[in-house]
């Protein structure tokens, strides 16, 4: 099955496979360290539940809920 | 420390970037780094100068410089908007890359933030690579400390081949060895021996073959420009032969399965593995748990059922501190204003002042001086530095957090909750903050809708009528509890009304579907109390100190000549108020209060003044020493519980001030988009008002 970062749950931590996003924000991802094989733990989901937190390698970054489908996980 | 004077009203209009040097000695310093890892702070200490800072990322969205001494050289410093890398997104990121790509700065400071340097070190990597005279700057130390993250820097300078210093840029002796080491690399006394990146083959590869291309006249680094060629960004490839090789080697990368993505993602991953290895050993993580702090605190402040009650006690004790804060030092101005008025009426007496002359002096310029800084200024330097302990915190980019879900029902980004949240401190410097959107549609949304929150300026007016029409008189608990409520709902209306503006505007004019972004958000800081409290109090006063005399001076001139010039019997005054009373009427104003809404186009906190003033001017008040005498001045010029409604309402939504619209101008370099800015919120304020007495005739 393809699991996504979109299915991480606060608490839970995974190892990113593969980087399915396209163009800038593809690029701004990856600026932000989340290349493949970067460990990743979703923090907290926020309250309207559209956006997610997570750490990434030590700072925590929110990314909105369409494009966490796009990274997916080991 | 939040915002300043030199970030809002006029100084919030971004002039460019033009490079001033004191004399041709001068070395140019760029201060470069990711976003909210304290480089204003740096640029402050280092220059003495008060740059706004704040608790979050892409508070800085234009340059600033400043001046630094250190020993016989000068430095002019340069402070950039922060950045990721130096492939920019946004329009605040080519900022950043393109002073660093003109050649200008002698060296690079890459301020880190040391409690995360790795993700830093892939800015540091880029920018090595571009300018080998580069200090890197790792900042934050004590907050590294506290949450036991150790850091062996050493190891780290020798990797990198560039000067590492620690620094805590709070305090200022922490810097005098980045000074030290910024005049080693200048003058060349300290040879630097960056760390070069090795990519994947392929790409070494395509930069051997084209680098022979380039051209000779060429100033930045040929490896650099290489890769950037590589990554399509246009601006260098401007030669035919360049450009033909350029797609010549892109077709070959194509053949061998390396399509422009795959490019772009070897270079990143080699820059964040670089930057990897280099940590690797240096940095210890003592505690697991280093974080626990923050992500308790965020689970309260952003969870499920918490977060919007607790955001909206935060708007409501501050509104509570703004108003029985202010009640005291207002009563104290006016005794004393009205006590020199006295003096000065004495005074012009003696001299035999002409009773046209008196009136202009005294009751004109001076009496709405007066009133500006004792009814006017108090909520303002009482509301200003508690915004500012919040941002300085770090609670500004949990509530963008926490209103993205609405935002994007708007299609909007969640971002504007940033720049709406800097409009309660200045409309002009929420419609700058605007830059941190990336994506244009949505940029123009947050800077059209940005005035429909109200500034600083307009809050003592809202208070001022929440406490004279809706809350009973006397002191106490309970009045000012009720007052401060009052005040939070009319404030959740303005939101609500961006929310229905930006809403009105994704279905008209600015149509498009809700676009990727990425929020960062930062460890919470304690704020430096003491120190914001007195800069912003102090900041603040000057401001209005220096608005009064600008604008509230001269309008007060205005008013008192358009009063007392009569023409056919009646005064100037009273024919303008004639003229637009008929209009206000619908709107269940009247002709004079509208007029000062006109007068008071160049600033906001003049409006209330001039109401009062025009009264007085017509009446015979000579003097108002408290809210219950102001309150007796309205009621015997019609005023009702309604009036001051509908003036709460235009008050939250109408032109924007002088000043916002020429930023947005600015930001929008558009005259249509700036008449829509002015139209959309003046439109909406009257059809509001008219709206709301429609309703009130109907139910009575």
């Amino acid at each position: 099955m393809n699991r996504t970062l979109c299915d991480l749950r606060p608490g839970e931590h995974a190892t990113v496979r593969k980087l399915l996003t396209k163009g800038s924000m593809r690029r701004r991802i990856l600026d932000l360290g989340l290349i493949e094989n970067t460990d990743v733990e979703c923090i907290s989901q926020s309250p309207g539940g559209d956006l997610s937190a997570f750490m990434i390698r030590g700072a925590v970054i929110a990314i909105r809920a369409e494009d966490l489908k796009g990274i997916c996980i080991k | 420390m939040g915002l300043t004077n030199s970030s809002i009203g006029i100084h919030a209009v971004d002039s460019g970037l033009i490079i001033e040097k004191t004399s041709p000695q001068d070395r140019v310093i760029a201060l470069a780094g990711n976003p909210n890892v304290g480089k204003s702070t740096v640029f402050n200490s280092l220059t003495g100068m008060h740059q706004h800072t704040g608790n979050w990322p892409g508070k800085t969205v234009a340059t600033a410089q400043g001046i630094c001494k250190d020993g016989g050289n000068t430095y002019v410093l340069v402070d950039i908007p922060g950045t990721y890398s130096l492939m920019p997104h946004s329009a605040e990121e080519e900022v950043a890359r393109d002073l660093l790509c003109s050649g200008e700065p002698d060296a690079v400071v890459v301020v880190c933030d040391a409690t995360c340097l790795e993700r830093n070190l892939n800015l540091v990597l880029q920018t090595i690579e571009l300018c080998p005279q580069t200090v890197v700057c790792v900042n934050l130390m004590d907050e590294a400390a506290r949450k036991h993250i150790r850091l062996d820097l050493g190891k780290i300078e020798k990797r990198l081949g560039v000067p590492v210093v620690s620094t805590i840029a709070r305090k200022k002796r922490s810097l005098q060895a980045l000074l030290k080491a910024v005049t080693a690399v200048v003058e060349k006394k300290r040879v630097t021996t960056p760390y070069a990146v090795s990519y994947p083959a392929e790409i070494e590869d395509a930069i051997a073959r084209l680098s022979p291309f380039l051209p000779s006249s060429l100033v930045l680094n040929p490896r650099w420009v290489c890769l950037q060629i590589l990554q399509g960004n246009p601006s260098f490839s401007n030669d035919e032969v360049l450009t033909r090789e350029t797609q010549a080697i892109l077709s070959d990368l194509a053949e061998k399965g390396m399509d422009s993505d795959k490019i772009k993602d070897a270079i990143v991953s080699a820059l964040v593995q670089a930057a990897e290895k280099i940590c690797q050993g240096a940095i210890t993580y003592e505690k697991d748990t280093y974080n626990k702090f923050d992500r308790q605190l965020d689970k309260l402040l952003t969870g499920r059922f918490t977060a919007y009650p607790i955001m909206l006690f935060f708007l409501a004790f501050i509104f509570w501190l703004t108003i029985t804060g202010a009640n005291y030092p207002s009563a104290l101005l006016s005794a004393l204003f009205n006590q020199l008025q006295t003096y000065l009426t004495a005074f012009c007496l003696q001299i035999n002042m002409p009773d046209w002359l008196y009136g202009a002096l005294i009751l004109g310029v001076y009496r709405v001086l007066a009133s500006v800084v004792s009814v006017m200024l108090p909520p303002m330097a009482i509301f200003f530095p508690l915004f500012t302990l919040l941002e300085d915190a770090g609670y500004l980019p949990r509530i963008a957090y926490n209103l993205d879900k609405p935002f994007k029902r708007c299609c909007a980004c969640g971002k504007q909750a940033l720049t709406m949240c800097m409009g309660f401190g200045c409309n002009a410097a929420g419609v700058v903050g605007c830059r941190i959107i990336d994506s244009p549609r949505e940029r123009l949304l947050a800077i059209l809708t940005n005035s429909f929150v109200p500034c600083n300026g307009r809050f003592p007016t809202l208070i001022l009528l929440i406490t004279m029409f809706f809350v009973s008189a006397e002191a106490g608990l309970f009045p000012s509890l009720l007052s401060a409520a009052l005040l939070t709902f009319f404030i959740l209306l303005s939101i609500l009304l961006t929310f229905a503006a930006t809403k009105i505007l994704t279905k008209t004019v600015l149509k498009g579907v809700p676009s990727s972004f990425t929020l960062e958000l930062p460890p919470y800081r304690r704020p430096q109390l003491g120190r914001v409290i007195v800069r912003s109090v102090l900041d603040r006063t000057l401001f209005v100190l220096g608005r009064a005399v600008a604008i509230a001076a001269p309008a007060g001139l205005v008013i008192w000549l358009l009063a007392n010039v009569s023409v056919h019997g009646t005064s100037i005054l009273s024919h303008c108020a004639a003229f637009f009373d008929p209009f206000a009427r619908l709107m269940g104003l009247d002709g004079v209060i509208l007029l000062a809404f006109i007068l008071g186009f160049p600033a906001n906190e003049i409006v209330m003044p001039l109401i009062l003033m025009t009264y007085m001017a017509t009446g015979s008040l000579p003097e108002v020493s408290d809210t219950n005498a102001l309150h007796t001045v309205l009621v015997q010029n019609g005023w009702t519980w309604q009036t001051a409604a509908s003036m709460l309402l235009f008050t939250l939504v109408h032109w924007p001030c002088s000043t916002t619209m020429l930023t947005i101008k600015k930001e929008t370099g558009s005259a249509k988009w700036t008449a829509i800015a002015v139209a959309l919120p003046t439109i909406c304020g009257i059809l509001l008002c008219i709206l709301f007495n429609v309703f009130i005739s109907c139910i009575r």
